[in-house]
């Protein structure tokens, strides 16, 4: 080998490492735009709201002195710039500010509301696409048929009725009237305060502590709600499964595996699935997404204390430290499931490797 | 103190289901030495006494801290003892001497002192958060609250006003909740950068009473236990436990289910419902709430005298009682709520379009106008503004209603850019001036002016007014104070720009095993430490 050569193999080279770079550097560059839009969008819609955010923490009985004193303590009567300046300088500190409505730091009340929702919308959405995926082929192979009627008018109830009803009426049937399932909240009284919560994930944290009807208890009063989210995901899963399934059936190379003989199972699971599963886990992470959000009225049903109702109580109150800090929460899963099922759909298509 | 409104979109649907799917269902059962209550109680933001000012966290409070003196609940017009065993009041009006009762101990087992005492006034002064202004109106500031509040004794403690006021005024306010008593030691050992404990307090305990506070989780639950440190007859629960549930549905399914003892929250369609279970009972009492409509006087039409009292004449009074507030409210047209000293039941107003239509053409406006009505989203507030509209639009007022957040109305209203605004007032301590100092006094109607009471927010300039409710809070003749109390709502009944609706009957539902349940008047008489189960 030349020094030439070398030269040339060692600039060729850097010259990835630098194109990586880059690339991790704009990836960087991205995801810090997309927070800092974000962070700017939800404070400054939070300024213009016609709420006081004072109300909140005086009341309406307090004298004219003590809501000014608070106003300033709070930083209300500084420029707006000045106090998005402010803010976003705590929150790189680390500092997400503390809860109006809770008293609590804001990132310790995202702490326990996180899993309660993550629980819900994790188990909602292993049903929903579980279900609804093969619902969704079925639906697709057997287009026009039985079947395909069958899971559209499945889908469109789960599309129709709204969760609020539904989730009453389950109540009323899996709690009230045959007792199956545990009822609002997420644990009985009773286990209350035999259990000290170490990560906060009810399951597992009756799991640790070897508690195994404290165990039951949960899931029973997880499994309902759940299932409802767990449907209304499967509603979307399965339309969305069907219209790429149709999609790929029609293709030349599914005429191409039938003419070489191929079992009509293996051509569905084996071939057209695996093509539909590229766009589809993209669908899934989304409703995934949507789902760990928070669902706010299931919560309110269910008496679910999740991030859905502690985002949407805080910002009745313009509680602004609790939004801002739910809105990042959310924004990263956004982010982070986005990324994800970039990483899935490199794996599940041999074409993006290449490149 | 603000109500927090439930919302219940599907308690109709719900309702209807409940008959056919209630019968014949397995019970559930709470611990018999527990005590389940089910209630919207995310208005609570703090555990401090000097601060908390809302509904839920009063009832708490009630429950946990004991302090001077409290009311007697079958009776609020009698005084009872609490922390004092005695009290005076020196010949002046101005000097009253409190004498602590022996041997009581704090739940940390602390002894209760004249120091504590006079800590605890003195903190809720010094912090001076928003109900800070119950202690404050005696004259009592920042500066000279340690001369004026002071331990002359172990178990003495003294407290000077700055004006010899009623004596029954000064009194009732002692057993307001910023008045309760907390543990000196304690607070100030937790007491952080010079703050006498506020930063800790808010979601820790420091008290002696029946009951201590455990564990407080907003928007999702809280715990008390019986506090074996108590001076008087220790609660028969071991421990009482509110669960945050929103949804009044669902606090009924949880109630019939029987894994809930007590449920706040139901709609008068549940509780009448409810009135065939006879696994279920019900309790209620007048709440020293109002509700009312008011009439922004900036509105050059609402400030016509004859809009205002047409207005009155609008509303129908019997139909809104037979539903929309049928098991939670009584008709009721005077600003001071019945079970406070001098409150009147006069109601003379009823439906009467005729009428109205008969002021508005005296006032000028023969065919009636057009306006609008801020209105908050939660029943049965929504529902009885709809049926105003109705009855208004009749004499041809048009009044268009703007729904919003319980919040953003109020924030409206507080700037007073509305134009018609129907809300509520609770009592903030059990004594009428309380509601006269908001909707009888208005000591300068300017835009800037230091005091906001409710006849400010409506822009309602009163001079002559406000001097009767200043001479009514000094009258130390109690009769004589009752009469004065009577003349001013008679006047405000006419005159005012305020078309009170009803007063709040608060109801409960409880389990038939559940007894001594009592609401009481206010929020921090409703006392669970006396309820037991069988």
């Amino acid at each position: 080998m030349t020094i030439a050569e070398q030269t040339r193999g060692g600039g060729r080279r850097s010259a990835r490492l630098l194109r990586g770079a880059d690339t991790v550097g704009r990836f960087l560059l991205v995801i810090f735009l997309t927070y800092l839009g974000l962070l700017a969008v939800t404070f400054f819609i939070g300024r213009v709201i016609p709420i006081d955010p004072v109300l909140a923490v005086v009341g309406d009985r307090a004298p004219e002195h003590v809501i000014q004193r608070v106003r300033e303590e709070m930083g209300l009567n500084k420029p707006l710039w000045e106090q998005f300046f402010i803010y976003c300088r705590k929150v790189l500190q680390g500092d997400f500010g503390t809860s109006v409505l809770t008293s609590n730091p804001v990132m310790q009340d995202i702490r326990r509301a996180f899993p309660a929702t993550i629980e819900l919308a994790t188990l909602g959405t292993i049903m929903g696409a579980g279900l609804g995926v093969p619902l969704g082929v079925w639906a697709a192979v057997r287009r026009g048929g039985v079947a395909d009627q069958l899971v559209r008018v499945m889908g469109l109830i789960g599309y129709s009725v709204p969760i609020f009803w539904l989730g009453l009426m389950g109540l009323l049937v899996f709690y009230a009237r045959l007792g199956w399932v545990g009822g609002p909240g997420r644990i009985d009284v009773a286990y209350e305060y035999s259990l000290t919560p170490v990560t906060g994930f009810m399951l597992l944290d009756t799991a640790i502590a070897g508690e195994w009807e404290a165990f039951g208890n949960a899931f029973s009063h997880l499994i309902l709600p759940a299932s409802l989210l767990g449907y209304f995901s499967l509603a979307y899963i399965s339309r969305m499964t069907r219209s790429f399934m149709l999609n790929e059936l029609n293709q030349e190379y599914v005429i191409a595996a039938r003419a070489k003989g191929l079992t009509e199972t293996r051509i569905i699971w084996r071939h057209a699935l695996r093509n539909a599963m590229v766009p589809l886990v993209t669908v899934i992470a989304l409703s995934y997404a949507g789902l760990l959000e928070g669902s706010v009225l299931t919560e309110t049903v269910f008496a679910w204390p999740g991030l859905g109702l502690y985002i949407t109580n805080s910002l009745q109150n313009a509680d602004m430290n609790a939004v801002l800090g739910g809105t990042i929460v959310v924004g990263s899963i956004f982010i982070g499931l986005n990324l994800l099922s970039d990483i899935l759909y490199r794996l599940l298509d041999p074409r993006t490797k290449t490149r | 103190m603000q109500n927090s409104g439930i919302r219940k979109p599907g308690c109709l649907l719900g309702a209807a289901a409940f008959a056919m799917l209630m019968a014949g269902s397995a019970l559930a059962a709470t611990p018999k030495d527990t005590l389940v209550v089910v209630w919207a109680f995310d208005d609570t933001i703090t555990m401090d006494p000097a601060e908390s000012f809302e509904i839920s966290a009063g009832e708490f409070m009630g429950n946990s801290y004991d302090r001077l003196l409290r009311y007697d609940v079958n009776d609020p017009s009698k005084l009872l003892p609490d922390l004092a065993k005695s009290w005076t009041v020196s010949p002046d009006g101005k000097t009253f001497t409190f004498e602590l009762r022996e041997g009581a101990k704090f739940a940390s087992g602390n002894p209760v002192t004249s120091e504590d005492v006079a800590f605890s006034l003195q903190r809720a002064v010094t912090l001076d958060k928003t109900p800070a202004f119950i202690l404050t109106q005696f004259g009592l500031t920042k500066d000279n609250v340690k001369d004026k509040v002071k331990a002359t004794g172990p178990l003495t403690v003294t407290l000077e006003t700055d004006k010899s006021y009623a004596p029954s005024f000064v009194l009732n306010c002692m057993t307001a909740n910023v008045a309760a008593i907390l543990d000196k030691k304690l607070v100030m050992s937790k007491e952080q950068n010079g703050d006498l404990g506020y930063a800790w307090l808010k979601t820790n305990y420091a008290g002696s009473g029946p009951l201590k506070i455990r564990e407080w989780r907003a928007n999702e639950i809280l715990a008390m236990e019986r506090n074996d440190n108590y001076y008087g007859e220790k609660s028969k629960l071991a421990r009482v436990i509110y669960r945050h549930v929103k949804e009044a549905a669902t606090q009924r399914l949880l109630l019939e289910k029987g894994d809930a003892d007590i449920a706040r929250n139901l709609t008068p369609q549940d509780l009448d419902a409810l009135k065939a279970n006879k696994d279920i009972k019900e309790t209620g009492t007048p709440k020293g709430t109002v509700y009312y409509i008011s009439l922004n006087q900036k509105n050059p039409n609402l400030a016509k005298p004859e809009v205002r009292e047409a207005m009155k004449w609008l509303v129908d009074y019997d139909a809104i009682g037979d539903t929309l507030i049928k098991n939670i409210g009584i008709v009721h047209q005077n600003f001071l709520p019945v079970g406070l000293l001098g409150a009147s039941t006069e109601k003379p107003f009823k439906l009467d379009v005729d009428k109205a239509k008969g002021l508005l053409a005296k006032a000028g406006l023969p065919n009636g106008f057009k306006v609008t009505m801020d209105v908050r989203t939660v029943q049965p507030v929504q529902g009885i503004a709809e049926a105003v509209q109705q009855t208004a639009k009749r004499a041809g007022i048009d009044i268009e209603i703007i729904p919003g957040d319980g919040k953003q109305t109020l924030t409206k209203y507080r700037a007073r850019t509305h134009d018609m605004y129907i809300g509520q007032w609770g009592a903030d301590y059990w004594d009428p001036h309380t509601n006269a100092d908001t909707f009888a006094r208005n000591p300068d109607n300017s835009d800037d002016a230091k005091s906001k009471p409710l006849a400010w927010r409506n822009a309602w300039a009163i001079p002559e007014l406000t001097k009767k409710a200043d001479a009514a809070a000094l009258e130390r003749d109690t009769e004589k104070r009752k009469g004065m109390y009577t003349e001013m709502q008679a006047e405000f009944r006419q005159t005012s720009p305020f078309v009170l609706i009803y007063q709040m009957n608060e109801v409960a539902a409880y389990r038939a095993n559940v007894e001594n349940l009592k609401i009481g008047p206010t929020s921090d008489a409703t006392y669970m430490f006396k309820v037991t189960k069988q």
